[in-house]
C-alpha cells in the first residue's frame, strides 16, 4: 500500500511506527527543558520576588536604601522586558546575539534552558510577589514576636505559605513551557514541534503529522497537571488528624482517629 | 521590687495623628495588669510599641535599665522574653500544633529538638492541648488557637506576656477557656500586661489596671480602685457606659 492510497488513521500508524523514536525523543526533550526550566525560573523568581518585597528597614543608612532602590529598578526592568516580548525573539536575541557580540556559541541544550528559564523567572517573579503579599501579616508578627530574625521569619513562615499559595501557578508554567518550548525550534533545538515539523515536512503529512504530535502534547500537559493536583493535596495534609490519647509525654502512644470533617473540634 | 520594663515619656504617632501622647509606667516581676479603655485609645499601639512591631516616635522603654529603643538591647532577643499573644491568634498555618510550640525554641533559641519538644509538651498540656499536637491550625476552633498560641509563647520562657484583647474574635461560649488559661497563668506569678475587654478579668485577676483615653494613661490603681471609686469622671463614665451595654 503506498502512503497515497492510506486512509487517515493509517497514516497516523504509519508516522508512529517509522517515526515513533524520533517523537519521543522530542517529547523528552520537550519535557526535560519545560522541567528544568520551570525549576529554575522558581528559583529566580523567587529570588527576584523576595527582593522586590524586601522594605528597606529603618535603621539602613543612605548607601543601602540607594541600592536596595537600584537594585530593584533593575529587577523591575528584567520583568517588564521578559514578560513584554515574545520567547522566540528573546531565543534569537540571546542566542545569536552572544555569539556575535560576545563570540561565545551557546550549545542548543544551554540555550534553550538559559532562555526559558529567564523567561519563566520573569513570569514568576510578579506571581511570587504575589504571593508572598498574600501570605496574612498576622503570620510574619506571629514570627517576629517570638523572636525571628527577618530571614528566619522568610525561610520559615512566609515562603512556605507563599509557595502553597502560588502552587496553581507554578503547575500552568509548566504546562505553558511544555507547549512554549515550541518556539525553540527557531534556534534548532529538537525538541517536539521541531520533530512534527520534521516529519510532516519529510512525509507531506501534516495533518496527520499535527493531529499524532497535538495527542502526545495533550497527554504530556494532562498528566502533569494531575501530577501538580496530587502534589498541592500532599502539601495540604491530611484532612484528618490523630487525636493523642495520652495527655502526658508519651505523645506516640495510644493514637485515635479523629475526623475535624465531622465538626469534632467543637 | 524586680523591675522588668519602665516605659518613660513614650509618644507615637502615626503620620499627624498621635496615638499615644507621654505614656508612663512600669512593670514589676509578677504584675498583672489589665489596660481598659475606649475603642481607638492606643491600647494595642502601646503594646506593639513595647514588643517593638512598631517603632515608637519619642520616649523610652527600658528593660532592666537598658533603653531597647536606643538599640542597647538585641532587638530579636528582647522579644524571646517579651512574648505576645494576638487578637487574631497568627499560629503559623504551616506548622503543626506541636511545631508551632518547637519552631522558635529551636531557631531562636537554638535549644535541642528533644528539649524543645519536651518543653512544647509541657505548656501544651497546661493549656489542654496536648491531644491536638498533630492538628494543624485550621483545624481547631478559636479557642483552642489561642491556647496553642498562648503555649508558643511561653514555651520560650519569656519574663513577660503581652496579650492583645486575647479573647475578642472568640465566640461567646470559648472565651472562658482562654481566659481559664490566663488565669492560671496569673496565679502561677506570669508577668502579664493585658488588653482587654472583660471587666471581671481585668477586676478579679489583675493586680493593677490601666484606663488609657485618647493615647493618655488617664488612671492608674488597683482594681478596687478604677472599679470602685475612680478619681476620673472620665473612668467613671467609661465604666459606667461599659457595664449598662453589657
Ligand atoms: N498602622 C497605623 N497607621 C495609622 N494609624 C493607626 C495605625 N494603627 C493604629 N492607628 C490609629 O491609632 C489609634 C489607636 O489605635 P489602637 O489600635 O492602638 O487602638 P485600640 O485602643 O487598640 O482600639 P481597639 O479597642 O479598637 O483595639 C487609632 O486612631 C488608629 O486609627
Ligand atoms: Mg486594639
Amino acid at each position: 500500500m503506498t502512503i497515497a492510497e492510506m486512509n487517515f488513521f493509517q497514516r497516523m500508524i504509519y508516522i508512529i511506527q517509522d517515526y515513533g523514536g524520533s517523537l519521543l525523543k522530542g517529547a523528552a526533550t520537550t519535557m526535560v527543558i519545560a522541567i528544568v526550566c520551570t525549576l529554575l525560573g522558581c528559583v529566580i523568581g523567587f529570588a527576584v520576588g523576595l527582593v522586590q518585597t524586601i522594605e528597606p528597614h529603618k535603621k539602613d543608612g543612605i548607601i543601602r536604601r540607594g541600592i536596595l532602590r537600584v537594585v530593584k529598578f533593575i529587577l523591575t526592568a528584567y520583568v517588564e522586558v521578559f514578560r513584554g516580548t515574545p520567547m522566540m525573539l528573546q531565543a534569537a536575541f540571546i542566542y545569536y546575539g552572544t555569539s556575535q557580540l560576545f563570540g561565545i556559541n551557546l550549545g542548543m541544550w544551554s540555550a534553550a534552558i538559559i532562555i526559558v528559564s529567564i523567561n519563566t523567572g520573569a513570569y514568576m517573579a510578579e506571581t511570587v510577589r504575589g504571593g508572598i503579599l498574600s501570605v496574612d501579616p498576622g503570620q510574619k508578627e506571629g514570627a517576629r514576636a517570638i523572636g525571628m530574625s527577618q530571614p528566619q521569619t522568610m525561610l520559615l513562615v512566609v515562603l512556605p505559605q507563599a509557595l502553597r499559595n502560588i502552587m496553581p501557578q507554578i503547575g500552568n508554567n509548566l504546562i505553558i513551557n511544555i507547549k512554549d518550548t515550541c518556539v525553540l525550534s527557531i534556534i534548532g533545538t529538537v525538541e517536539l514541534f521541531f520533530t512534527f515539523r520534521s516529519i510532516s515536512g519529510a512525509l507531506y503529512m501534516y495533518f496527520e503529522a499535527a493531529t499524532v504530535t497535538m495527542i502526545i502534547y495533550f497527554v504530556l500537559t494532562f498528566v502533569c497537571s494531575r501530577l501538580l493536583r496530587w502534589a498541592e493535596s500532599k502539601m495540604d495534609g491530611p484532612s484528618n488528624f490523630d487525636l493523642a490519647t495520652t495527655d502526658t509525654l508519651a505523645f506516640t502512644s495510644g493514637l485515635t482517629r479523629y475526623d475535624s470533617k465531622k465538626g469534632g473540634t467543637h | 521590687m524586680d523591675e522588668i520594663l519602665r516605659i518613660e515619656h513614650l509618644v507615637k504617632t502615626f503620620g499627624t495623628n498621635e496615638v499615644l501622647k507621654d505614656i508612663d509606667f512600669t512593670v514589676s516581676k509578677g504584675d498583672v495588669i489589665s489596660i481598659i479603655g475606649a475603642s481607638g485609645s492606643g491600647k494595642s499601639t502601646l503594646l506593639r510599641c513595647i514588643n517593638m512591631l512598631e517603632d515608637a516616635t519619642g520616649g523610652r522603654i527600658l528593660y532592666h535599665g537598658k533603653d531597647i529603643l536606643a538599640g542597647e538591647v538585641d532587638e530579636d532577643r528582647y522579644r524571646t522574653k517579651v512574648g505576645m499573644v494576638f487578637q487574631s491568634f497568627n499560629l503559623f498555618n504551616n506548622f503543626s500544633v506541636l511545631d508551632n510550640c518547637i519552631v522558635g525554641q529551636t531557631h531562636v533559641l537554638k535549644r535541642k529538638k528533644d528539649e524543645a519538644e519536651a518543653k512544647a509538651m509541657e505548656y501544651l498540656s497546661k493549656v489542654g492541648m496536648s491531644q491536638y499536637i498533630k492538628a494543624k491550625p485550621r483545624q481547631l476552633s478559636g479557642g483552642q488557637k489561642q491556647r496553642v498560641a498562648i503555649a508558643r509563647a511561653l514555651a520560650m520562657d519569656p519574663e513577660v506576656l503581652l496579650f492583645d484583647e486575647p479573647t475578642s474574635a472568640l465566640d461567646p461560649e470559648m472565651v472562658g477557656e482562654v481566659l481559664d488559661v490566663m488565669k492560671s497563668l496569673a496565679e502561677g506569678g506570669m508577668t502579664m500586661l493585658v488588653v482587654t475587654h472583660e471587666m471581671a478579668f481585668a477586676r478579679d485577676v489583675s493586680n493593677r489596671v490601666i484606663y488609657m483615653a485618647d493615647g493618655r494613661i488617664e488612671e492608674e490603681g488597683s482594681p478596687r480602685e478604677i472599679f470602685y471609686s475612680p478619681k476620673s469622671p472620665r473612668t467613671k463614665d467609661f465604666l459606667s457606659r461599659f457595664t449598662s451595654n453589657k
